[in-house]
């Protein structure tokens, strides 16, 4: 049903990116740390990463964020698009493993470990890694000012993504059914 | 929640006559030349051009001023952080020195600082019309076609378009699921703890996917009956050919971009332009 690039993960890549884009744009949550939000929208990236691999979720991510940005200041922030694109990707790492279990209906502790483990890996190589580095290569901004922002959004991203991806997944999951899920009645 | 979508309108001016195809080019030519200079001069003179453009393609300002404000917002925001965490960035990029004024400590306010920072914030600035010109006056089908002409597959084209038609579905379906569950009793609003307000916002997330993972199966169904992704090429309904206007802009945006280029080798001999010395 998966081979590399089918239609239905055609079809998830831009329903998933629309559902990005309205979280982006108008679901902003207040966090702990005044003057910023916590972005719904990277649940739904990795949850579409995990469920449709690395390539679903990065354009996702990418193309969510692009479009949010276009529509709302004009012209996109590109280093912190890409971003936001390469921390889906990398979680996407983990459908391997995830997707298929996901589609039989499991989500256990296993899945859920895999799962974690690279929606870190993706958001620490995003936001501390790439967006500053991105920031400084692309828009010359100042050195402390593009890592301080990095790392915020890295704290604050993972927990978004590992708390809603999660219970996304366990909620899709749960809708699946699994194998030899049927039992005689005596 | 007002929802505010893609509001391209059917206009008759020479910008909506172009192709999408080339009014992308142009864009991307503009922008990367804003990106690899940082020469107020030609900042400025891609300013104006592009202010020119917005005028010709008879956007209103009323479309766009809520746009302008949050721009605005942010920019003014980059524009204090940049100052609170390097007030003395300017000075190391022109190896001058000329204080103003003094806050005390290290935040002294000097003439390259503030040359820095008002290039910084014309440069963000002058692109932004840019995007939005060419959003508001591209037909979001011909968008996707144009995409699929610079070389980038069909099939994520096909899903770019995807994307853009059903944007407004899924912004009512989020409506509608947050309005019920708050008729429910839902608490949305900074009352509650952080943790909660996740988990609570998974309880309009889950029937949001669930509603989207139908719709992808539906969808994805109908368009393998189709035939869908069966050629390695497809053409668009809504593709336009190249006419010489098309030509003729494409031409004078490579020139703008060969200038900054010169520029910042030939004349700069860096990314920055220094008039202190």
């Amino acid at each position: 049903m998966k081979t590399n690039f089918s239609t239905r993960t055609i079809v998830a890549t831009g329903l998933g990116a629309a559902v990005f884009l309205v979280l982006f744009m108008y679901v902003k949550v207040p966090s702990p740390v005044p003057e910023t939000n916590l972005q719904i929208a990277y649940g739904i990236s990795s949850f579409f990463a995990a469920v449709f691999g690395p390539l679903a979720g990065f354009l996702v991510a990418f193309v969510g964020h692009a479009l949010s940005d276009f529509i709302s200041y004009g012209s996109p922030w590109w280093s912190w698009v890409v971003a936001s694109g390469i921390s889906a990707l990398i979680t996407g790492f983990c459908s391997k493993k995830v997707a298929p279990a996901v589609e039989e209906g499991v989500f256990g502790k296993s899945e859920l470990i895999s799962f974690i483990l690279w929606v870190v890996i993706g958001n620490a190589a995003a936001w501390i890694v790439a967006a500053p580095v991105l920031d400084i290569v692309m828009y010359k901004e100042p050195v402390q000012l593009v890592f301080a922002q990095g790392g915020v959004a890295f704290v604050l991203d993972a927990i978004v993504s590992c708390v809603i991806g999660g219970i996304l997944l366990k909620a899709y999951a749960s809708t699946k059914t699994g194998r030899g899920t049927l039992s005689k009645d005596n | 929640m007002k929802i505010k979508t893609f509001s391209y309108d059917q206009l008759d001016t020479f910008v909506h006559r172009l192709s999408g195809l080339s009014k992308l080019i142009c864009f991307l030519l503009l922008t990367t030349a804003i990106m690899v200079t940082y020469d107020i001069r030609i900042i400025a003179g891609i300013m104006v051009l592009s202010f020119t453009i917005m005028k010709i393609s008879k956007i209103p300002l009323s479309r766009i001023r809520l746009m302008l404000v949050y721009v605005f917002i942010f920019l003014a925001f980059n524009f204090v952080l940049t100052y609170l965490f390097a007030p003395e960035y300017g000075v190391e990029i022109y190896g001058t020195r000329h204080e103003i004024f003094s806050f005390g400590g290290r935040y002294t306010v000097t003439l390259e600082q503030l040359f820095y920072q008002v290039t910084k914030f014309s440069k963000y600035l002058s692109v932004i019309p840019l995007g939005i010109i060419f959003i508001l006056t591209t037909n979001p089908s011909e968008f996707a076609s144009s995409l699929n002409r610079i070389g980038i597959s069909y099939k994520i084209c096909t899903s770019l378009a995807l994307t853009l038609r059903y944007f407004p579905d899924v912004a009512d379906d989020y409506n509608q699921i947050a309005l019920a569950q708050q008729a429910r009793g839902i608490e949305m609003s900074a009352k509650a703890s952080v943790m909660q307000r996740l988990k609570r916002m998974a309880s309009i997330l889950i029937p949001l996917i669930m509603t989207t993972m139908e719709r992808i199966e539906t969808i994805a169904n109908a368009m393998d009956l189709r035939g869908f992704g069966k050629h390695k090429k497809r053409t668009w309904y809504a593709a336009k050919p190249l006419n010489r206007s098309d030509y003729l802009s494409i031409l004078v945006c490579v020139v703008i971009l060969g200038v900054s280029l010169f520029v910042r080798f030939r004349i700069n001999h860096g990314i920055y332009w220094n008039p202190f010395i």
